[in-house]
């Protein structure tokens, strides 16, 4: 310690000795409180900090500090008091395991500091190797691993058929299809009011129209024809067109209402 | 389908697969690239050749865990990055002290972990360690509640360029300090 006079005051009093003990500003606390992952990693840190020889740890003053953090710890996250205060109720276990008097006859009593001084010798171990993995070159991050584009095909091998039973599956679609021919329920494919535009147009131009050239017998199957016809009655029920024959068997003729 | 004649066009067909394969590929998946299939020591000698062919190139073949692939040299990473520059958030500490403790301690339990960690380990953290398929489980420990043992798996040797778990740096070896160094003074 340096053996210069501290020109400090605390409370107006004059402050001459630094502390003796291992002191750590409490508002120095909460920054690391975080970063801890755990009380082996607090222990750690605080021997590490005060190199502290790890095979002789001062149980007293390592509990004291570390009773510091736990305390500031439980005030501010208390679900992570849990792991802290089992090691703090270690700590004092070892440390008034030490004041007991030795037996000498047994001499191959362990240090009750030993256990520990494992746990944390082997975190520490852990904590090192955790590091080093994160420096490794990994995968997606410092290693590109190459993939040239390929259109990953699989080759499909078709499936062997005989041509018999090529045949007999023919037969089947053949007598399944024979099931259908008879009811087949054909969707009207013509419309009346469709039909019934286009003779409507054909009016508007030609005024009257013999009846019979309303149909193209010729080109015009039997459907249309037909549909046709129903276009002209539902015209004249409806008004749009008239329709006159001046005598029995003389031309029908068809024109607009309008 | 003619078949490669000569050992060039062995070569090529090798090259041509492991350039366009997704992950590495084994001995095994390359012997099937041949209908007749091709002898081990001649596969691993063409392997070496193409190893060769490649050294003055931005592509190197290495060996990995699951098999070969081939990779860019590690001098274009900090190139190569900048394409996908949204890079992944640092692993947390919990995370990588967890994986260190499978890596090294394997098979090992929930409870070996936090014995080591001295904190009780977040569940989602071994998820997120198996869904990365760096860590499976491989079994059950034979005691009350039959706890799943944990290892680390090809995927993450592969992950990281290793071709074994003896690659991973050393461990430090602690056991040396048997009781006889742990001399402690009993008043401290």
């Amino acid at each position: 310690m340096i053996e210069t006079p501290l020109n400090a005051k605390i409370k107006g009093e004059a402050f001459t000795e630094l502390p003796l003990d291992l002191y750590i500003p409490p508002d120095a606390l909460e920054v690391y409180l975080e970063s801890f992952e755990g009380p082996l990693d607090l222990l750690l840190y605080l021997i590490r900090k005060h190199n502290l020889d790890i095979l002789d740890i001062p149980m007293a003053e390592l509990t004291r500090q570390y009773m510091q953090y736990v305390e500031k710890m439980h005030a501010i996250k208390l679900e992570l008091a849990g792991d802290y205060l089992l090691m703090s109720a270690m700590m004092i276990e070892i440390k008034s395991r030490m004041l007991l008097p030795k037996p000498t006859e047994i001499e191959s009593e362990l240090d009750p500091r030993a256990e520990l001084v494992r746990r944390l010798m082997e975190y520490e171990a852990i904590k090192l190797l955790a590091q080093q993995l994160d420096e490794m070159p990994k995968v997606g991050e410092d290693i590109s691993v190459a993939s040239a584009y390929y259109d990953h095909i699989t080759l499909v091998k078709p499936p062997e058929v005989s041509l018999e039973d090529l045949a007999a599956a023919w037969r089947n679609v053949l007598k399944r299809a024979s099931h259908y021919e008879h009811h087949k329920v054909g969707k009207a494919e013509l419309s009346v009011r469709e039909h019934m535009s286009i003779i409507l147009r054909r009016l508007k131009t030609d005024k009257m129209v013999e009846f019979s050239e309303l149909f193209d017998v010729v080109k015009d199957g039997i459907p249309k024809l037909v549909v046709c016809f129903l276009a002209i009655l539902e015209l004249a029920r409806e008004g749009l067109l008239r329709i006159t024959q001046q005598a029995a068997f003389s031309p029908i003729y068809v024109q607009s209402n309008s | 389908m003619s078949e490669a004649n000569n050992l060039q066009e062995l070569k090529n067909i090798i090259e041509a697969a492991l350039l366009t394969s997704h992950q590495p590929l084994s001995l095994e998946d390359l012997t099937r690239l041949f209908s007749e299939g091709i002898e081990r020591p001649s596969l691993r000698m063409l392997l070496d050749e193409l190893k060769l062919d490649w050294t003055e190139r931005t592509l190197e073949l290495v060996q990995v865990a699951s098999g070969y692939r081939f990779q860019a040299r590690q001098k274009f990473t900090p190139f190569l990055t900048r394409l996908n520059p949204e890079k992944q958030g640092k692993y947390s500490r919990a995370l990588l002290e967890t994986l260190a403790i499978i890596a090294y301690k394997q098979p090992v339990t929930r409870g070996d972990i936090e014995e080591i960690r001295g904190v009780a380990i977040n569940p989602n953290l071994i998820r997120q360690l198996q869904e990365r398929d760096w860590i499976d489980i491989v079994g059950q420990r034979d005691v009350p509640g039959r706890p799943s043992l944990y290892a680390t798996t090809q995927h993450f040797l592969d992950d990281l360029n290793l071709l074994s778990l003896t690659e991973l740096p050393e461990m430090q070896d602690f056991s040396a300090l048997d009781n006889s160094a742990l001399d402690f003074n009993l008043q401290g």
